[in-house]
């Protein structure tokens, strides 16, 4: 007689009504598939753990967001923010769909150019732009969103000495009745830097003032913010028209669209509280419709959408490790993906899904990491059915900033898989290799020879 | 190691102490052994019954029988 299939002991205290700490179970069903590949025969070709990041969503987000604004606004465009996720194929996926780059690094900036991003659909933001950069984005014609009056004169001396005009935008921070209010980048609407700055750009006739740049946070659930944005940027194009006659292209908003993750601390799951792309399109287009432009003179309207457009599409899956109780009786599962790989779970609370049946029964868990520190927390407190080990799991909605910020800590950074629309899976990077690591590093003669005979 | 004398347990998994008035669900694996527990079976027994129903090796079973009793004592439902 086959036996039947076995599943740790557990008991379960039974508090009837009462909500606990550990919050409700969402973990429903099994996720065994992604985009119609099996998990199982991922982790059996590609190792465990490995990155899986699904085409079809990636399409479909962009797809809906272009919608969202075209529906609303004549003239709209979107630029990849390469930070959020800049592998290569991933990149092009969105070029492909019509997404010019945002660049916030000259690594970035060459990568975009390399993936075949004509430099005038290239925006360059950030602080550090050294001077070859910039002498690389005037020669290319790409668009300098200048951050600080540092760069600005550094920019306009570099002018005097080529004979080039470069495009360039002024990055505003201001107060959209968010706090803390990102001040640090660019120059503050309210304190009049910003108009001073525009002024200096325009009175130094070195430079074509074509753009006002803004980017007010991230992960931002409030689309009024961008309201507020929107309608400072439109006042400051409004009087670089009066005052100086100067008629400005674009007004470009930046990122900070919210994913359906759920933040860290908040009660109720991401799916449930976070605006969809409708919400901020709605608050931002009406801005700018209203704002008394006419219909010749309305920007070109820029968005840098990252994590709402790659979150969805990216997972992580992993096996398990070991099962532990900790000295206080929880129960702690160890995984072989720790926030080496996953940097956003500092932020979020990751929804964990078994990648195989499993019954009714749950326990209240930490998920842990592999690595030697304490840090390395995936879940400080989550419901799960009982897994065992060598058994997969999915972690959802880890597409944005997982496969830039990951370290290299301890262990090689994993493969990456994308899944086609054919749902064909393809290597999009590989895993490291000890020989990718030690190649970087140099041994002194007197330290090659080591005896401990 | 012994389930306290006046510990309820029924085939569907369902524990009771009515010493605290605190009640428990436990899995089916769960359910059989606290029920083999109940009838005074050896350890031996407990696992050559368990190994033999499900699949499961005697390595992983040995551990998980340990854990079982330490989610008890954890919830005083043990003889001291
Ligand atoms: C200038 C700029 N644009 C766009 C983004 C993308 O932001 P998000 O992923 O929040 O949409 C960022 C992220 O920090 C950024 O700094």
């Amino acid at each position: 007689m086959a036996k039947l299939k076995y599943e740790r002991p557990v008991i379960k205290k039974l508090n009837a009504g009462l909500m606990n700490k550990f919050g409700t179970r969402t973990e429903f069903e099994p996720v065994k598939h992604i985009d119609g590949v099996a998990v199982k025969s991922l982790i059996e070709k590609y190792g465990s753990p490995v990155f899986v990041i699904s085409e079809r969503q990636m399409r479909r987000n962009y797809q809906n967001a272009v919608r969202s604004f075209k529906t609303r606004y004549p003239k709209v465009q979107f630029a990849w923010s390469y930070k959020t996720n800049y592998i290569n194929a991933v990149c092009n996926v969105f070029h492909q769909e019509g997404s010019w780059g945002e660049v916030v690094s000259g690594f970035e900036y060459n990568k975009a150019l390399r993936n075949g991003v004509p430099g005038n659909k290239i925006i360059f933001n950030g602080p550090d732009k050294s001077e070859q950069d910039l002498r690389d984005a005037i020669k290319n014609d790409s668009l300098i969103h200048i951050d600080h009056f540092d760069e600005l004169y550094s920019l306009i001396s570099l002018c005097e000495t080529i004979n080039a005009k470069p495009r360039v935008a002024i990055r505003v921070n201001m107060d959209t009745g968010i706090y803390p209010m990102w001040d640090r980048f660019g120059f503050n609407y309210e304190n009049g830097s910003a108009w001073n700055a525009i002024q200096k750009i325009i009175g130094s006739g070195k430079l074509r003032l074509v753009g006002l740049h803004s980017h007010i946070g991230t992960f931002m659930l409030a689309p009024s913010a961008y309201s507020v944005a929107a309608s400072k940027l439109c006042d400051l194009m409004w009087h670089c028209k009066n005052q100086h006659n100067l008629q400005l292209q674009y007004i470009d908003l930046g990122g900070g669209f919210p994913s359906q993750n759920t933040l860290k601390g908040s009660y109720l799951p991401g799916t449930d509280t976070v605006p969809s792309i409708d919400e901020f399109a709605e608050a931002i287009t009406t801005t700018i419709l209203n704002f008394g432009f006419k219909t010749e003179e309305l920007p070109l309207l820029i968005l840098e959408t990252g994590r709402a457009l790659i979150d969805d599409a990216g997972y992580l899956l992993g096996s398990v490790l070991a099962n532990k109780r900790l000295a206080d009786g929880r129960r702690a599962t160890i995984m072989d993906f720790g926030v080496n790989i996953m940097f956003t779970s500092f932020w979020y609370d990751h929804k964990i899904s078994p990648a195989q049946d499993f019954t009714h029964h749950t326990e209240d868990q930490v998920v842990y990491g592999p690595l030697c520190m304490n840090i390395d927390c995936i879940r400080e407190s989550v419901s799960l059915p009982l897994l065992n080990r060598g058994d997969h799991v999915v972690v959802h909605k880890v597409g944005a900033y997982n496969m830039t910020q990951w370290m290299q800590f301890i262990a090689m950074r994993p493969n990456v898989v994308m899944i086609d629309m054919e749902q064909t899976p393809h290597l999009i990077r590989r895993a490291e290799k000890l020989d990718d690591i030690v190649s970087l590093e140099e041994m002194p003669a007197y330290l090659k020879k080591i005896d401990l005979k | 190691m012994k389930l306290k004398k006046n510990i309820a347990t029924s085939e569907s998994g369902f524990i009771f102490n009515p010493a605290t008035g605190d009640s428990y669900s436990a899995n089916p694996v769960g359910s059989d052994i606290i029920l083999l527990m109940k009838d005074n079976k050896s350890i031996a027994e407990i696992k050559k019954n368990i190994t033999s129903k499900y699949d499961v090796d005697d390595s992983q079973f040995d551990k998980d029988y340990d854990d079982l009793l330490a989610q008890l004592r954890d919830n005083n439902l043990l003889e001291h």
